[in-house]
C-alpha cells in the first residue's frame, strides 16, 4: 500500500525469499551453529590424546565452514533481509521497530562471531596456536557460543511472527521476545543444528581420511556417537514444538507439506519424512557399531537428508503461519486486519499510495482489478509463473468459461475456503473488478510488472 | 498534501513507535556507518591495489610479493565490511523505513542481485588469494581472477549509492524505471568518484601503517622493496588519491539538489576540507623526508583523515535530514489522519452500523461455503440440490461431513475441513437444506 510494489512474475516473490532463506538456514545450522562446537570438540580430542590427526581433521572441517559461512552464509543472511524488504517492506519495517534492540544485540554478537572465526581459522597453523593450544581451543568454544547466540536471538523473531502471544494487548519489547513459540523453537533448533553438523562432518570425513582406514574408523565412530547423542533431544524437542503450535496453524500443515496439487501423496510423504529421520538415526548407529564397514558413499546420504530436512522444515514453518505474516497484526499481503473496515468503507484503491487508478469506473474495470490483484494477491501469486493465479483458477473452474458471479462469490469467501489466504480487502465493486480482471487475464498474455521495471505507479499495459 | 500530491507520493509511515529516541538512533547510524565505510574502502581499495601491484609485478617480482601481502588483507577486510554494514543498515532501516525501502523496490533487480554479486566477489577473492602458488605458472589467468574480483567490488558500491541517493528524492520516485534510471539522477556519479578516490587514499594509509608499523621490523615488510621505497609508495598513493578529492569534492557539492543544502552543512563540510588540506601538506612533506618507519607523523595524518571522514559522514547525515524534513512532516500528518479514519471505521463495524443483521446459518454459508457450493450447479463442490437429495432431513450428516469431509467424487477436488463447532455447523446445515430443497429464503445471486 505504502511502498512501490516489487514483483517477480515468473519466479514468484515467495520463492525468492524461500530460496535465500533455506540456503541460509542450511548453512547457518549445519556449518556454523552446529559445526563450531563439533570442531572445537575434535580439536580438544587431538589435544587430549596427542594425536595430530584429530587436529588436522578439525582444521579441514573448519576451513570448509570458514569459506562457506563467511561468503555464502553471511551474504544469504543479509539476503533474507534484502529480499523481505523488497517483497514485504511493511512487515519487515514493523518487525524492525519491535525488535530493533534484539537485532542490534544480535549484530554485536555477529561481529564477534565473524571476528572469532577469522582469528580461529587464520591462526590455527601459526606458532602461537601450536604453543598455546588451550587458548586456541578457547577461541573455538567462544565461537560456538557466539554462533548459538545469534541464532537464539533471531528465533525470537520467527516465533513472534507465528504467535504474537500477549504482545497485541501488551505491546513491548519483552512481551514480543518471550512469545509462546520462542523457547519450543529454540529447544528444537539447537539439537537439530548439532545433528546436521554431525552429518555434514561424517560426509566429508569419509573423504578427508581416505588414506588412513584406522583413523577413519575412529573418526567416524566419534562423530557418529556425537550425532546420535543429539538425536534424542532433537526428536523430543520436535514433539514439544509440535504441541506448542496453535491449532489453526496445524490445519495448514497438510497443504504446507504437499501443496494443494499433491494432497493425495500426503501419507507417502509422511512416511518419507519418518523414514528419513529413521535413516539418520540408523546411519549414526551403524557408524558407532561398525564404523569401518560404512562406505564413504553411504556417509553422504544422511547429510543430504539433513539438508532436505532443514530446508523442508523452514518451508513448512513459513507456510503454516499464513495468512498472517505477523500473527494477529498483519496479513501476508502486508495489510493489517485493523485497517480492513476502512478499506471496506472507502475502497482499497482509495488508500493505496501508488495505484494507477483511485476508484473503479465503467471504463477502467480491468485496470482497477489489476491494481487490486497487485495489492491483495501479488505477494503470494504470480499471473502465470510459480503459484500462478490463472492456473489456480483453472484448477477450480475448469477449461470452460468462468462466470464472474461465481468468481465474485469465491473472492468474498476465499479466506474461509482456504484459511491460509487473507480475506480480500476493499469494496464489493472492487471485488467485482478483480473478478473481471482475473477472467480477462486468462486471455491476456501480458503478466504483471513489478516496480523494479515498470516504476512505482505500476504498469498500465 | 494537495500541493505535492500530483508529483510526490505521500505514503503512510509505519504506525509503530521508534524503538529509541531518534537522536540516539541517528548518532548510532553516523558512527557505525563510519566503521563500515572504513572497511568498505579497504576492501575496494585493497582489491584494486592488489591487481595494480600484481600487474607491475610481472616485470618487477618484488611487487608480486607486495600484491600477495595486500591480497591477504582484503579477505579479512571484506568480511569485516559486510558484518559492520549490518549495524548501519539496521539504523537506516529503522530511521528511514519508508524512504529506504521505496528506493530498494524501485531498483529491486539490482538491489537483490547484491546477494549473488557480493557472494561471488568474495569467493573469487578467496580463489585469487589461495591460488597464488598453484597458478604461478599461469600468471595471466591468475590476474584475470583478481581483476574479475576487483570489477565486482567496483560495481557493488554503485548499487548502494544509487539507493542511498534515490531515497532522498521522493519527488522523483514516480519517474524512476529501474536501476539504470536511478543512476541517472543527479549526484550519483560524482559521489561514486568521490568514494573511489577515498577508498584508494584510505587503503594507501592503511597499508603504510600496517606494513611499516614500528613493532613489525623489517620482517613485516612484505617484499624485497626496502622500507624507504614502500613508505614513499604508500604515501604517494594516499596523497595522489586525496588530491583528486580537491576536484571530486566540489563536484559532489555542486551537483547536490538544492533542498538539502544549508549553511550549517557548508560549515561542517568546510571544517572537513580544512582538515584534509592539513593532511595533504603533511603527507607531501613526509614523502620528501628520508625516514624508514611509518613514524609518529603517520598517526597525525591518520587522525586528520579520520576527522575529515567524520565531518563528511556527518555532513551527509545533515543533508539527508534536511532534504527529507518536509516530506516526513507531511507523512506524519497523513499517517495520523488515516489512523483516525481507520479507528472510526473499526468502531462503526464493531457497533454494527452498516452491517445488516443476517441470520447465523446464512452468514456462515455465504462467507464459508458459497465459494464452492451453488444452489443448482456444481461450482467446486456439488450443488445444494444434490446435497439436499443426500441429506434431506439429516442436517447432522452435513455437519459431520463438513467437520471431517470424506472423498466421494473423483472428478472434483477434495473439500477442506471446517471445524466451526457444532452450533455453527448445524445452523449452516439447516440453511443449506432449506435452500437446496427449494424453500429458499433468498434466491441465489
Ligand atoms: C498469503 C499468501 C496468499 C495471498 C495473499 C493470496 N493467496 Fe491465493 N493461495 C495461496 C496459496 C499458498 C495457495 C495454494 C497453493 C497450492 O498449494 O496450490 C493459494 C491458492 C489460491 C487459489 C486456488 C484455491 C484452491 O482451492 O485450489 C485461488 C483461486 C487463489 N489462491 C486466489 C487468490 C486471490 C484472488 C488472491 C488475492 C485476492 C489470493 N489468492 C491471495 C496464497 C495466497
Ligand atoms: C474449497 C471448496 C469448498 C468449500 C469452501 C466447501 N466445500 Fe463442501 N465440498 C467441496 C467439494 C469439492 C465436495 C465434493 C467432495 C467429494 O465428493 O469428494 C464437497 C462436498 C460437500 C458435501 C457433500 C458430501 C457428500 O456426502 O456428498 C457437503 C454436505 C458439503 N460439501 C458441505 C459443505 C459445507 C457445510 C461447507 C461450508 C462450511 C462447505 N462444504 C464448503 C468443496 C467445498
Amino acid at each position: 500500500m505504502d511502498f512501490p510494489i516489487f514483483h517477480l512474475d515468473v519466479f514468484g516473490n515467495r520463492l525468492l525469499i524461500a530460496a535465500i532463506a533455506s540456503l541460509h538456514v542450511v548453512i547457518n545450522h549445519m556449518l556454523a551453529v552446529g559445526a563450531a562446537p563439533l570442531i572445537a570438540f575434535l580439536e580438544w580430542r587431538g589435544y587430549a590424546t596427542g594425536d595430530e590427526r584429530w587436529d588436522r581433521l578439525a582444521y579441514r572441517l573448519l576451513f570448509i565452514c570458514f569459506i562457506v559461512t563467511t561468503s555464502l552464509g553471511a551474504l544469504t543472511g543479509v539476503g533474507i533481509w534484502l529480499s523481505t524488504s523488497l517483497v514485504n517492506p511493511h512487515a519487515i519495517g514493523s518487525l524492525i521497530r519491535v525488535f530493533f534492540w534484539a537485532w542490534f544485540s544480535e549484530w554485536i554478537v555477529f561481529v564477534t562471531e565473524v571476528a572469532l572465526i577469522l582469528i580461529y581459522t587464520l591462526s590455527w597453523r601459526t606458532d602461537w596456536a601450536r604453543r598455546h593450544k588451550r587458548a586456541h581451543l578457547g577461541l573455538g568454544v567462544a565461537l560456538a557460543v557466539a554462533s548459538w547466540l545469534t541464532m537464539a536471538v533471531i528465533v525470537a523473531i520467527l516465533g513472534f511472527q507465528m504467535d504474537t502471544g500477549v504482545w497485541t494487548v501488551d505491546p513491548g519489547f519483552w512481551t514480543a521476545v518471550l512469545n509462546p513459540l520462542y523457547l519450543p523453537q529454540l529447544f528444537f533448533r539447537t539439537p537439530f543444528a548439532l545433528v546436521a553438523a554431525g552429518l555434514f562432518a561424517l560426509a566429508v570425513t569419509g573423504r578427508l581420511t581416505r588414506g588412513d582406514p584406522e583413523f577413519r574408523g575412529r573418526a567416524v565412530r566419534t562423530i557418529s556417537a556425537w550425532t546420535l547423542l543429539f538425536c534424542v533431544p532433537w526428536l523430543a524437542a520436535a514433539w514439544g514444538y509440535w504441541q506448542a503450535i496453535p491449532a489453526r496453524m496445524l490445519d495448514n500443515v497438510s497443504t504446507a507439506l504437499t501443496t494443494l496439487a499433491f494432497q493425495q501423496y500426503l501419507d507417502p510423504l509422511r512416511l518419507l519424512i519418518g523414514a528419513s529421520l529413521g535413516a539418520v538415526v540408523l546411519a549414526c548407529a551403524w557408524g558407532v557399531g561398525a564404523p569401518r564397514r560404512l562406505p564413504s558413499a553411504v556417509l553422504v546420504v544422511p547429510a543430504v537428508l539433513a539438508v532436505w530436512q532443514l530446508a523442508y522444515f523452514e518451508r513448512v514453518r513459513e507456510f503454516i503461519r499464513k495468512p498472517d505474516i505477523v500473527a494477529a497484526y498483519m496479513y501476508s499481503n502486508a495489510l493489517r486486519p485493523a485497517d480492513y473496515p476502512l478499506y471496506a468503507q472507502d475502497g482499497l484503491l482509495a488508500h493505496a499510495t501508488y495505484a494507477s487508478v483511485r476508484a473503479v469506473t465503467g471504463e477502467n474495470r480491468i485496470q482497477a482489478g489489476r491494481e487490486v490483484f497487485r495489492l491483495a494477491c501479488s505477494r503470494c501469486h504470480t499471473t502465470r509463473g510459480v503459484n500462478g493465479i490463472v492456473a489456480k483458477l483453472a484448477g477450480l473452474y475448469g477449461p470452460g468459461a468462468w462466470d464472474p458471479a461465481v468468481l465474485d462469490t469465491y473472492l468474498a469467501g476465499m479466506h474461509n475456503a482456504r484459511p491460509f489466504m487473507p480475506p480480500l480487502p476493499g469494496t464489493a465493486t472492487e471485488r467485482a473488478a478483480l473478478a473481471d480482471y482475473l477472467i480477462a487475464l486468462r486471455h491476456d498474455p501480458a503478466g504483471l510488472d513489478g516496480a523494479q521495471t515498470a516504476g512505482a505507479a505500476g504498469s498500465t499495459r | 498534501m494537495e500541493s505535492t500530491a500530483a508529483t510526490t507520493p505521500l505514503p503512510l509511515d509505519i504506525p509503530l513507535p521508534l524503538p529509541a529516541d531518534p537522536i540516539l538512533l541517528q548518532a548510532l547510524l553516523v558512527v557505525l556507518f563510519l566503521w563500515h565505510i572504513l572497511f568498505v574502502n579497504l576492501m575496494v581499495g585493497g582489491s584494486l591495489l592488489t591487481v595494480v601491484f600484481e600487474l607491475i609485478g610481472r616485470r618487477r617480482p618484488e611487487f608480486d610479493a607486495l600484491a600477495r601481502a595486500t591480497a591477504g588483507t582484503v579477505t579479512v577486510n571484506k568480511s569485516l565490511a559486510v558484518v559492520l554494514g549490518v549495524g548501519p543498515l539496521l539504523g537506516l532501516n529503522v530511521l528511514y523505513t519508508v524512504h529506504f525501502y521505496s528506493a530498494n523496490a524501485l531498483t529491486g533487480a539490482a538491489w537483490i542481485s547484491l546477494v549473488p554479486l557480493v557472494t561471488l566477489a568474495f569467493l573469487v577473492t578467496y580463489a585469487h588469494k589461495y591460488s597464488w602458488d598453484r597458478l604461478a605458472g599461469r600468471k595471466g589467468l591468475h590476474l584475470a581472477i583478481g581483476m574479475a574480483g576487483a570489477a565486482m567490488f567496483l560495481a557493488i558500491p554503485l548499487i548502494f549509492l544509487a539507493n542511498i541517493n534515490l531515497m532522498l528524492f521522493p519527488a522523483r520516485w514516480l519517474e524512476v524505471r529501474g536501476f539504470a534510471s536511478a543512476l541517472a539522477l543527479p549526484n550519483v556519479w560524482p559521489r561514486y568518484l568521490h568514494f573511489l578516490a577515498a577508498s584508494v587514499a584510505v587503503t594507501g594509509l592503511f597499508l603504510l601503517v600496517y606494513f611499516l608499523r614500528p613493532g613489525g621490523g623489517v620482517a613485516a615488510s612484505p617484499s624485497a622493496l626496502d622500507r624507504l621505497a614502500l613508505r614513499r609508495l604508500f604515501y604517494g598513493i594516499a596523497l595522489g588519491a586525496s588530491a583528486l578529492q580537491l576536484m571530486f569534492g566540489p563536484l559532489v557539492l555542486i551537483t547536490l539538489p538544492r533542498p538539502g543544502l544549508s549553511w550549517f552543512l557548508a560549515g561542517v563540510i568546510g571544517v572537513g576540507v580544512v582538515l584534509a588540506i592539513f593532511a595533504l601538506v603533511l603527507m607531501w612533506r613526509e614523502i620528501a623526508a628520508p625516514r624508514a618507519n611509518a613514524t609518529p607523523r603517520a598517526a597525525i595524518v591518520v587522525a586528520l583523515i579520520t576527522a575529515t571522514a567524520f565531518t563528511m559522514g556527518y555532513g551527509r547525515h545533515v543533508y539527508r535530514e534536511t532534504a527529507l524534513r518536509d516530506h516526513r512532516a507531511q507523512m506524519a500528518v497523513h499517517t495520523r489522519d488515516t489512523g483516525w479514519l481507520a479507528a472510526a471505521a473499526q468502531w462503526r463495524e464493531a457497533t454494527g452500523q452498516g452491517v445488516a443483521q443476517v441470520p447465523l446459518g446464512q452468514r456462515i454459508f455465504e462467507s464459508t461455503c458459497a465459494a464452492c457450493h451453488g444452489v443448482d450447479r456444481v461450482l467446486v463442490g456439488p450443488s445444494l440440490r444434490e446435497i439436499a437429495g443426500i441429506y434431506g432431513g439429516d442436517p447432522g450428516g452435513i455437519a459431520a461431513w463438513a467437520a471431517d469431509p470424506g472423498r466421494k467424487r473423483p472428478e472434483l477436488p477434495p473439500m477442506p475441513a471446517f471445524r466451526l463447532g457444532e452450533e455453527k455447523l448445524r445452523a449452516v446445515a439447516d440453511y443449506m437444506l432449506q435452500l437446496g430443497s427449494g424453500g429458499s429464503p433468498a434466491e441465489d445471486g
